[in-house]
């Protein structure tokens, strides 16, 4: 039994004293240079944004490096704390938050400003995995009602800023944990009906003008040329025109000439369809797609439930950016406003997936030592 | 150790549970990445076509390129009208952040009026996206220089410069040339059924009246275009291919520049108007109509105030009087008369008849009065023209009948459009029966035949017609179609205008056409001549007829008296010349508008017409 767990650390070799998933950095390193050259052509060939965007690679890097050393145990002691020092924050940015593009999402902490539903992108998926697994599989029907709680308020919270698309991601890595550990295919059918049965009622008392917008648009962006549905037909037009083998890495017109909206951001997914073609697509998806498969390895591998769940859900979530973006900027969802994972230029939310993927590193690397306890 | 068992079960029950719903998460992962991948075919294989059209459609604009205006010279290439560089203030409001303050910040440095403000607005509202608009135009030097010194600080404002169209000689050919103005929704219409709409894509103007108008198509060349890629702001990131514009045709009329300005000078502040073209082909040499007006005034646009002062001005400069002016043709008439006549066997050369001063209608008692009290005594055709005897005409009118003097002159272009190669002119009015009936619902009396037989009452004539009658008979019944362009020309080719001279008056006896032409140069160069005292001291032969129209009817018995009337109400003055004697080479016509007679007023204006044509050698070397 021991050897049986101790061999994965062997085939690793030295990288497993620094507690490092080879398969998974490796992954990880070939989207992460992908998508360099594609943020490259995507910020109109600023080296600028180049270097921002590499110094903070090097930083979420060692993020993720950091907390690949710490134990699962580790995250276990210190989900609850995470959760409710999130909880804490979100309230605070509802009173005395900073006001960025119409809506309430920043604390200002003095010395720097924080998007304290970043945590909670964490702090969620831990705290659930802590309270279900804190249980023996499948839950019982009250463990899953308190887990379905610890979901809803933070989601209701962040929703309030409003930020519908980060709170409906955070509602989802918490449900993804639940659907692990085992929730019933009836209750899952049951709560499925239920949402849609909810959606009406959302549509006309909790969801914004400008959120409606986005939705009619998506229903059909042609009503609206010139306005919201600008951005999708642009997306749309840079994808098509790019054929199999695209126009050519930094020649795609729609991009390069700025028809693209937020080309470097969230549809930068657009960009690369554009220069790379069908080709590049399918060499993108593969990327994720070994990514997310090797997540879901680790997690069936993991040794406990906490850690199994939580590198689940996490893993699940990543696919969901991925999904959700692309199936935007390709005109299959609303325009949400959610990066492509790791290859988007942008902040917060890269240190946030690293720090995710460390947990999931760490989870992949620490088996030994848990069977030593 | 149950309980160990019990819990190792737990555990691999878990384990199951956890890898079948990893196993259900990857199946939906790659099923969901089936979808995208599915969609992407969709776009970019399927729709690819599509998609690549509209993104080429996004980076690729045509712009179009306003050719040059052809331009415009008198017989001896002078320039009438010409292309200069004009500098226009323009926006474009998609550049701009704030609209109004930067208005303000251009109100400061020149001025600029509140109607032009207002009129910008305006266009900004209807105008497409990234078109750039006019603030202000015709900049004058300081204010460009002003404008370019602050352009660092004023994004999306621009001193554009282009083409505008300038006549140097000011109102010396404007009723010929006419002029250009900004394209309106009517000239769009009209292009558009013309299906020449596309090649007006970047021009701004069109011709509105005269040459300019009727040669619009040479004047106005052929659009070219340049192929840019934009960006997104409309910028042009680079030019793809260009094709360049082909300039409109020159045309070089027969106008001729010092003949027209003397034409000016005679007329001075006399209402009228004065055509002089060359019998052999209708090439018209000199076509000024008094008074005239600037036409630059109209090609920026010209003011209300200023278009209400030309509009209201009883002098009605806007009239074209060479070919819109309808006058009573008066004695003018008397050769072309004195010709149906002779070919009618009416009278003969030697035919006398005696003239007491009056004529009267068999059964009536009006007198219908010589404009000589006392009458000429004993006349012939040759007096009878040369002295303007009216009662030899009213005698041989009333033999004639209305219907053969409306006939044969028809032949001379009466009632007729010259056809000469501008767009306003007038018929004016040859009477017949059917005319009458139609007009006033009346039956033609004999009453009315005898003042017609002296070119006075329903029948009127416009100068031009009355100069290309006297081409006729000079031709020998040829009649030439008046044109003044003589020659179009581009870059390497030109083409003159031919000649068009079609029969018009036939003859039974061609002698009768001397006989005519000799009653002419007996008016210029016998003593008893009506227009002898005007011709006496000339270097040169002419023939000619004068005419005196009676504006308002004198009464019985009544002598007319200049000073007592009106000064709208006194005679016009009428000539028609031609020259030399033998083998003319210029024929004209004179019409002076209440200022006495033909022979005291029109004749010595078409001497100096004349004395100047010869002088300067005008259409000498043809």
């Amino acid at each position: 039994m021991n050897d049986n767990l101790v061999s994965p650390n062997q085939r690793s070799g030295k990288l497993a004293a620094f507690h490092i998933d080879l398969p998974l950095l490796l992954g990880l390193l070939a989207l992460l240079a992908f998508g360099l050259v594609i943020l490259y052509s995507a910020t109109g060939q600023s080296e600028a944004m180049m270097k921002a965007q590499i110094i903070r690679l090097g930083v979420a890097l060692a993020v993720m490096v950091g907390v690949a050393q710490l134990s699962p145990q580790t995250f276990r002691r210190w989900a609850v704390a995470l959760f409710s020092i999130g909880l804490l924050m979100l309230i605070a940015v509802l009173l005395f938050g900073h006001v960025g593009k119409g809506a309430q999402r920043w604390l200002d902490l003095g010395f720097m400003k924080f998007q304290p539903s970043e945590i909670m992108k964490l702090a969620v998926p831990l705290a659930v995995a802590w309270f279900i697994a804190s249980q023996n599989l499948p839950p019982k029907l009250w463990h899953l009602f308190v887990g379905f709680l610890m979901c809803a308020i933070p989601t209701l919270l962040i929703a309030k800023q409003p930020d519908l698309g980060t709170s409906l991601l955070i509602a989802m890595s918490g449900l993804f944990v639940l659907f692990m550990a085992g929730m019933s295919w009836r209750l899952i059918t049951f709560i499925a009906l239920l949402v849609s049965a909810f959606a009406p009622v959302m549509w006309f008392f909790l969801m914004r003008d400008y959120q409606r917008q986005r939705v009619l648009t998506f229903l059909n962006p042609e009503t609206d040329p010139l306005g919201s549905g600008y951005h999708i037909i642009q997306s749309k037009i840079a994808i098509g025109s790019g054929g199999v083998d695209g126009k050519g890495w930094l020649q795609g017109t729609q991009s390069q000439l700025e028809f693209l909206p937020e080309r470097h951001t969230d549809f930068i997914f657009a960009v690369l369809s554009e220069e790379f073609g069908l080709i590049g697509v399918v060499i993108l998806l593969a990327i994720y797609l070994f990514i997310i498969g090797r997540g879901l390895l680790i997690a069936s591998r993991a040794q406990d439930n906490f850690s199994k769940l939580v590198a689940a859900s996490f893993i699940l979530t990543f696919f969901v950016y991925v999904f959700v973006n692309i199936g935007m900027v390709s005109g299959l969802l609303p325009v949400v406003g959610v990066p492509l994972p790791l290859v988007s230029y942008g902040g917060t939310s890269m240190v946030t997936l690293m720090a995710a993927f460390g947990v999931l590193m760490s989870v992949s690397t620490h088996k030994r030592m848990l069977a030593n306890v | 150790m149950l309980k160990k068992r019990i819990a190792m079960q737990d555990i691999a029950a878990e384990t199951r549970l956890f890898n079948s719903r990893a196993l259900v998460a990857m199946l939906v992962v790659c099923s969901l990445f089936s979808i995208i991948l599915l969609n992407m075919y969709n776009l970019q294989v399927r729709s690819y076509q599509d998609y690549q059209i509209r993104s080429e459609g996004n980076r690729i604009k045509v712009l179009p390129m306003a050719p040059n205006r052809g331009l415009i010279t008198d017989r001896n290439g002078i320039l009438l009208a010409e292309n200069r560089p004009v500098f226009s203030l323009e926006l474009v409001p998609e550049q701009i952040s704030d609209i109004n303050s930067t208005l303000a910040q251009l109100a400061e440095l020149i001025v600029i009026s509140a109607e032009q403000q207002d009129d910008f607005l305006q266009q900004v509202r209807q105008q497409r996206r990234f078109n750039s608009i006019a603030l202000k135009e015709r900049l004058d030097e300081e204010e460009v220089a002003i404008i370019s010194v602050n352009l660092h600080r004023l994004p999306g404002v621009t001193v554009e410069a282009r083409l505008t169209r300038h006549y140097p000689f000011g109102d010396l050919f404007t009723h010929a040339l006419g002029y250009i103005g900004k394209i309106n929704t009517d000239d769009l219409r009209r292009l558009d059924e013309q299906e020449r709409l596309p090649n007006y894509a970047a021009s701004r103007e069109i011709g509105k009246l005269g040459l300019e108008r009727y040669y619009e198509e040479q004047l106005h060349g052929t659009m070219g275009f340049q192929e840019v890629e934009v960006n997104n702001r409309g910028r042009v990131i680079r030019v793809l291919r260009s094709v360049p514009a082909r300039s409109g045709q020159n045309i070089r009329l027969s106008l001729d520049v010092g003949l027209q300005l003397t034409a000016q000078q005679t007329l001075q502040q006399k209402r009228g108007a004065i055509v002089a073209m060359d019998p052999r082909d209708g090439a018209v040499l000199a076509f000024y109509s008094n008074p005239s007006y600037d036409p630059n005034l109209f090609v920026h646009g010209i003011s209300s105030s200023n278009y209400n002062a030309l509009l209201h001005s009883p002098d009605r400069p806007l009239i074209n009087r060479a070919t819109q002016g309808i006058y009573p043709p008066a004695s003018t008439i008397k050769p072309h008369l004195a010709l149906l006549g002779l070919e009618t066997n009416t009278v003969k050369p030697d035919t006398k008849i005696w003239d007491p001063g009056f004529f009267t209608l068999p059964n009536s008692d009006h007198r219908f009065r010589d404009w000589k009290r006392g009458g000429h005594g004993w006349v012939d055709v040759y007096s009878a023209v040369v002295e303007s005897c009216d009662i030899y005409f009213y005698d041989l009118g009333i033999k004639l009948g209305i219907d053969r003097i409306s006939d044969y002159m028809r032949q001379f272009g009466f009632g007729e459009r010259t056809g000469i190669d501008i767009h306003e002119e007038a018929s004016a009015n040859m009477p017949s029966r059917g005319w009458k009936r139609a007009r006033f619902n009346q039956p033609w009396y004999p009453g009315d035949t005898v003042p017609l037989s002296i070119g006075q009452s329903f029948w009127t004539a416009t100068p031009i017609q009355l100069a290309l009658s006297t081409a006729v008979i000079i031709n020998k019944g040829m009649m030439p179609t008046p044109h003044m362009a003589a020659e179009l020309s581009s870059e390497n080719s030109s083409e003159l205008i031919q000649p068009k001279l079609k029969p018009s008056v036939s003859v039974i006896d061609e002698k009768n056409w001397d006989i005519i032409a000799d009653t002419m140069v007996r008016t210029v160069g016998t003593l008893k001549g009506t227009a002898h005292n005007a011709f006496r001291t000339a270097s040169y032969t002419s023939g000619g007829k004068t005419g005196t129209a009676q504006i308002v009817a004198i009464a019985q018995d009544a002598k007319y008296d200049a000073d007592s009337l009106d000064e709208r109400h006194r005679d016009n003055a009428m000539y028609i010349g031609y020259a030399p004697a033998v083998n003319p080479t210029i024929v004209f016509a004179v019409a002076v508008e209440n200022t006495g007679g033909g022979s005291s007023t029109a004749a010595p204006i078409g001497r100096q017409l004349l004395d100047y044509y010869f002088s300067a050698g005008v259409n000498a070397d043809e």
